[in-house]
């Protein structure tokens, strides 16, 4: 009684905490409150165990063992980590949360497996979904973590006749799966399931491309919340059961969000093919001419502007240049420019990323604009200044026709003059030409984006001194 | 259907309602921390990692146990530090003042 009263209090500030993230003001006390939950719940099994009196020694051990090690792992990982690096932590917590639910199935099953026996329906089938979802999402988000890490290739990975490799082990999952649900499913069905969700989860990630990763993550994240769902249905805990469907909840509606920002089905980007990774090549832009600008030319125009807006991507946080574009908007400012960050919101490689970076950098954040926020003020901008960002400034979006067509983007092209720093003429994600860069009011900055920045904060420095 | 299948039904649907409630009047900027937020709370399956020590016997048994705790403690103790450490810098601040080249600013948790 007092160990369900204990879960409901847990639950109750999981919600509270969830609700204070709703500004940056009280986030940070949102997450605490969350923690308080946490540590509630974590009392509250402790008590249970002990009241139990059937823990062995070695289970005491075991138990003790097994978080001191996590524990130790977690803090490690979440204390190193750069911020850039973020979204392949958060994968990898991920990865090991819905672990942990299917292994809390996995243990269900043996312990009823008798021969010829069976579990009744109500708890296998939540086991056969625990499993699956658990499993896959497993295997799906280390792989996304290798990728966002460069450890596996972000380019879309096409082996020959892999969709039909993935469509038998999707039948092989259903049918299994189905079969584990009516109870009668032993151990070897349980390790049939378990080895096709690890073999789906990865064959399902790997064609991804890097540009769907924030849609990817948010999914991924969606199914450990249903994971940890099904475990409490399995084991009947209240505090798994709302916690799980709380970040289902979250993890839907994130991916619901970004998909919108790629005008994609989240179905097109699970079946894969579109994101082909950032490409190096020097294809030009087909006839057109480019006006390549110097670092000079762009500080004057920075220096003497009265309105500036920067449009952040993924080449900032690639090159590491969120503190360079901190200086030299310091810089401006002091000059008494008004400045500010047009963030999209697929920037980065998972949901808010780009804004966790310029936060990173000491950037307010009132500064950072949201696009349907920013996109009236661009025609009042006497420069927007693009590091690092391609596709989402594409213009083509508004016409019909292109691999973009319909996608939101942000109206650069609408400002007074742009000042796009980029290492060459490479294509985005999309593998597109970007017409912003043909626009005659576009200077080309060739440079990578950190020594770009730092290369304009000291010529404003010298012009202006 | 079982009364307690019901009201653990009842429970999922409630909370995912809530959940969409509570969630979309987060706004964008918050994203990452959000997602890294919900994410330290799926590692309340430590719970249920922690109970099967109840009836944990035998080899397999702990072997199970153990990795599901060292999993579900990596999930929570992480996802809640790294999540702390990304809203300490959202903290409120004057627009101007601040010296550039902090980069060497130490990590906190």
């Amino acid at each position: 009684m007092l160990v369900r009263l204990g879960y409901l209090a847990a639950a109750t500030c999981f919600v509270l905490g969830l609700h204070q993230m709703n500004s940056p003001a009280t986030a940070r006390r949102g997450n605490r409150i969350s923690v308080a939950g946490m540590l509630g719940a974590f009392a509250a099994t402790a008590a249970l165990l002990v009241h139990a009196g059937t823990v062995t020694a070695t289970a005491w051990y075991v138990l003790s063992a097994g978080i001191v090690v996590g524990a130790g792992a977690g803090l490690y990982g979440a204390r190193i980590v750069r911020m850039t690096a973020m979204p392949q932590l958060v994968s990898l917590f991920n990865a090991v949360g819905g672990g942990a639910a299917a292994l809390i199935a996995v243990y269900d099953v043996m312990r009823f497996a008798t021969p010829g026996g069976s579990l009744p329906v109500r708890v296998a089938a939540p086991v056969a979904l625990d499993v699956v979802i658990g499993v896959v999402t497993f295997s799906g988000s280390l792989i996304a973590s290798g990728k966002l890490q460069g450890v596996v290739s972000t380019q879309p990975v096409a082996v020959p006749g892999a969709r039909a490799v993935n469509v038998g082990l999707g039948l092989v999952l259903i049918g299994g799966g189905g079969y584990l649900a009516t109870g009668r499913g032993g151990l070897p069905v349980l390790l049939i399931v378990t080895l096709a969700a690890l073999a789906f989860g990865a064959t399902m990630v790997l064609p991804i491309g890097g540009a769907d990763m924030p849609v990817v993550i948010s999914l991924l994240n969606a199914c450990t919340g249903t994971a940890v769902a099904m475990a409490g249905f399995v084991i009947d805990n209240a505090g798994l059961i709302i916690a799980g469907a709380l970040v289902g909840a979250s993890g839907g509606i994130l991916t619901k969000l970004m998909a919108d920002a790629m005008n994609r089905s989240i179905l097109s980007v699970v079946i894969g093919g579109f994101g082909s990774g950032d490409s190096d090549g020097s294809a030009a832009v087909g006839g057109a001419a480019v006006r390549a600008t110097s670092v000079d030319d762009a500080a004057i125009q920075l220096a003497y502007a009265s309105k500036v807006i920067i449009v952040p991507g993924y080449g900032l946080a690639a090159a590491q240049a969120q503190h360079a574009v901190r200086e030299l908007a310091a810089l401006m400012e002091s000059r008494g420019v008004d400045v500010c960050y047009a963030v999209h919101p697929v920037a980065g490689r998972m949901p808010g990323h780009m804004n966790v970076l310029l936060a990173e950098a000491n950037v307010p954040y009132a500064q950072m604009k949201e696009m349907d926020e920013v996109n009236p003020e661009f025609p009042r901008a006497d420069v927007a200044l693009v590091v690092g960002a391609n596709d989402v400034t594409n213009p083509a979006a508004r016409r019909s026709g292109t691999a973009i067509s319909g996608m939101p983007i942000l109206d650069v092209d609408r400002a007074r003059s742009v000042v796009v720093i980029k290492r060459s003429m490479g294509h985005g994600y999309a593998g597109i030409d970007n017409e912003l860069y043909t626009d005659p009011k576009t200077g080309m900055l060739f440079a990578d984006a950190k020594a770009g920045l730092t290369a304009l904060t000291s010529a404003v420095k010298t012009l202006v001194g | 259907m079982s009364t307690q299948l019901l009201a653990n039904l009842s429970m999922f649907v409630l909370s995912l309602l809530v959940g969409f409630e509570v969630i979309s009047k987060v706004p964008a900027t918050l994203h990452t921390p959000l997602m890294s937020g919900a994410n330290a709370i799926h590692g309340v399956v430590l719970m249920g990692a922690m109970l099967m020590a109840v009836t944990a016997d035998g080899a397999l048994g702990y072997a199970l146990c153990f990795a599901a705790t060292a999993f579900a403690a990596m999930n929570v103790v992480g996802g809640y530090v790294v999540t702390d450490r990304m809203l300490s810098m959202f903290r409120e601040r004057p627009a101007l003042v601040r010296q550039p080249g902090e980069q060497g600013r130490g990590r906190r948790s």
